[in-house]
């Protein structure tokens, strides 16, 4: 069935959610080809190969430096037509769903998103596609190859299997018009302490704070739970909190142990970043805020009583 | 004072916020008999497209949509904003198209239209696809920015912070190109009354397939390379407890919530 993997990098290193994509792949098919596309990426290959591709394909140049879509999807419309891949998938991020869908209208190929899974059935490749808020659960197939695949981020773990990966250098060849976009800056990251993507619990805030003095109650609450402090993008576009920080479709996709959701509303905005999350404690004083929705506990009060007295007892409890 | 531009405004109409959403079981598509809106992300959009028409006049901006006929009545809330005219792709052919079918008919009614910029809101209400731009972009080879948190345009140019993962990055892309604004950009105005009388008057073009040359083989289920096999409930998230704080009771609940599902 041939399968490719599109692997996003940043900073040097790839994507946690596109090393997921992989691992699950590998798990289908013991064939998996992974794609590296940008300038001084064939580093990357290793750390690739070790989440389960048999093969490493890198096309690095330096005209793919500026993480931008149009000149990627000419890199893989080439490879995917030359070597017939018959699924390429990504792990969704804002760059690759616009690669994906460029790739979709280059090759008439159909594209389904925001996967939560994907299995083999009877031979074919079968989606499961959440929908409506998540209140439907939609298998979704394609009727001709490429079958193309943006799966939800967060949805699998990366599991490093130690193997080794067969490194292939690619040829870049970029259609004129494809190159007219120009970055003219790229952000740069602010870190503030450990990457939320990491932590096994998560505290956010969002705008029921009131105030962004209040994330001092926050991570007193997260220090004394043993995780870290996110936040909304509303309090992030404030200017309440750092946007590494930030938790939803603009910004990064959580799935800790424990997300507990303070004085957040829970637009879909939200939600598709953290909807992964093992268990989702929601604090909020309007009854009938959408996270409640989706969360397991709902408690309907003021964050400001609840919280530092939650601080005070689990402090005790971990302490005795 | 900026150079006038023809400015395309790609628009959706999805069931009312208030309307019951459902997936028809026998067609496995999305039930569109309800009550219509227009995508609320979508205004943002055409809220832009209205800031470079209030800065340069002879600014046209022009809505393009495809939907089922009477899509035209949330289409006239567009009319009533600011917009000029609506171009509206009507076929029953149309029905059920994926991505790949109603991306070739879109590109051809944008391409008939010629615009400068064409805008896109940064996401579907219903299908929560963020994905048409893209598509649109490469059927027209024109250059494309998506998550646009601003936008100048300044030379023949559109510069916009673009909001990603990591922070935001600025981008530049020259006349004509396609941008997909985020909802982050700007607040929508409202109509005005003077508006909402004069939407009446302004054209709604309603358009075939055939009067835009498009085959009927490529739009619809006939034109789509996706399909939706089966539908069932999802998994529940097991059972879901709710709570009513007492001046701050809540916190021994929850602390012996996490303690038996050994969270702590």
């Amino acid at each position: 069935m041939s399968i490719l993997v599109y692997v996003e990098h940043h900073e040097g290193e790839p994507v946690k959610g596109a090393l997921g994509v992989l691992s699950k792949a590998a798990q289908l098919d013991d064939e998996v080809t992974a794609l590296v596309v940008g300038s001084g990426v064939e580093p990357l290959a290793e750390s690739v190969g070790k989440h389960g591709a048999a093969r490493v394909l890198v096309a690095d140049d330096p005209s793919l430096e500026a993480a931008l879509p149009q000149p990627r999807v000419d890199v893989l419309a080439r490879l995917v037509t030359e070597r017939g891949f018959g699924t390429v998938l990504f792990a969704a991020t804002v760059l690759t769903a616009d690669v994906a869908a460029g790739l979709a209208a280059r090759l008439e190929a159909g594209l389904n998103w925001d996967l939560v899974d994907f299995t083999l059935e009877g031979g074919s490749l079968v989606g499961k596609r959440a929908a409506l808020g998540d209140s439907v659960l939609v298998d979704v197939g394609w009727t001709s190859e490429p079958r193309l695949a943006l799966v939800r981020s967060g949805t699998f773990e990366p599991v490093a299997n130690g193997g080794q990966a067969e490194v292939e250098r690619v040829p870049v060849e970029l259609e004129e018009w494809s190159t007219r976009t120009a970055m003219v800056e790229q952000a740069h990251e602010e870190r503030a302490g450990p990457s939320i993507e990491d932590a096994d619990v998560i505290v956010a805030g969002g705008r029921g704070l009131g105030s962004p003095d209040k994330f001092g109650m926050l991570e007193d609450l997260a220090k004394a739970l043993g995780g870290a402090v996110a936040a909304t993008r509303a309090v992030v576009d404030a200017g309440w909190y750092p946007y590494a920080t930030q938790v939803g479709q603009t910004g990064r996709s959580v799935a800790p142990k424990l997300y507990v959701a303070c004085g957040i509303s829970g637009a879909i905005q939200h939600k598709v970043g953290m909807q992964g999350s093992g268990t989702i404690v929601a604090i909020n004083k309007d009854p009938n805020a959408p996270i409640f929705e989706y969360s397991d506990l709902a408690v309907v009060g003021d964050i400001h009583e609840i919280v530092p007295r939650l601080t005070d007892l689990v402090r005790q409890q971990r302490g005795a | 004072m900026l150079a006038p531009v023809k400015v395309a405004v790609c628009m959706k109409e999805v069931p009312a916020a208030a309307a019951p959403k459902r997936i028809d079981p026998g067609t496995k598509r999305l039930d569109r008999s309800v009550e219509g809106a227009l995508n609320d992300f979508d205004t943002h959009a055409l809220e832009e497209a209205l800031r470079l028409k209030d800065s340069a006049a002879e600014t046209e901006v022009v809505v393009v949509s495809m939907a089922p006929e009477r899509a035209s009545e949330s289409l006239r809330k567009a009319l009533a904003m600011g917009a000029d005219r609506v171009v509206l792709v009507s076929d029953e052919a149309a029905a059920g198209s994926d991505l790949v079918a109603t991306t070739a008919v879109l590109a051809a009614a944008l391409e008939r239209e010629s615009p400068d910029l064409t805008l896109f809101g940064q996401q579907a209400g219903d299908a929560d696809g963020a994905v048409l731009w893209a598509a649109i972009a490469d059927r027209l080879r024109l250059p494309m920015i998506s998550q646009a948190a601003s936008l100048e345009l300044q030379d023949g140019k559109v510069r916009s912070k673009r909001q990603t993962e990591f922070g935001y990055d600025v981008l530049e892309a020259p006349l004509p190109c396609v941008v997909a604004v985020s909802d982050a950009i700007n607040d929508p105005r409202y109509p005005s009354l003077k508006g909402i009388m004069g939407a009446k008057k302004k054209p709604q073009d309603v358009v075939s397939l055939a009067d835009l040359g498009v085959e009927p083989g490529r739009a619809g289920e006939a034109g789509s390379r996706t399909a939706v096999l089966a539908l069932a409930e999802p998994p529940s998230r097991g059972d879901s407890r709710r709570i009513e704080d007492d001046g701050g009771s809540a916190a021994t609940e929850i602390l012996s919530y996490l303690t038996e599902r050994k969270l702590l």
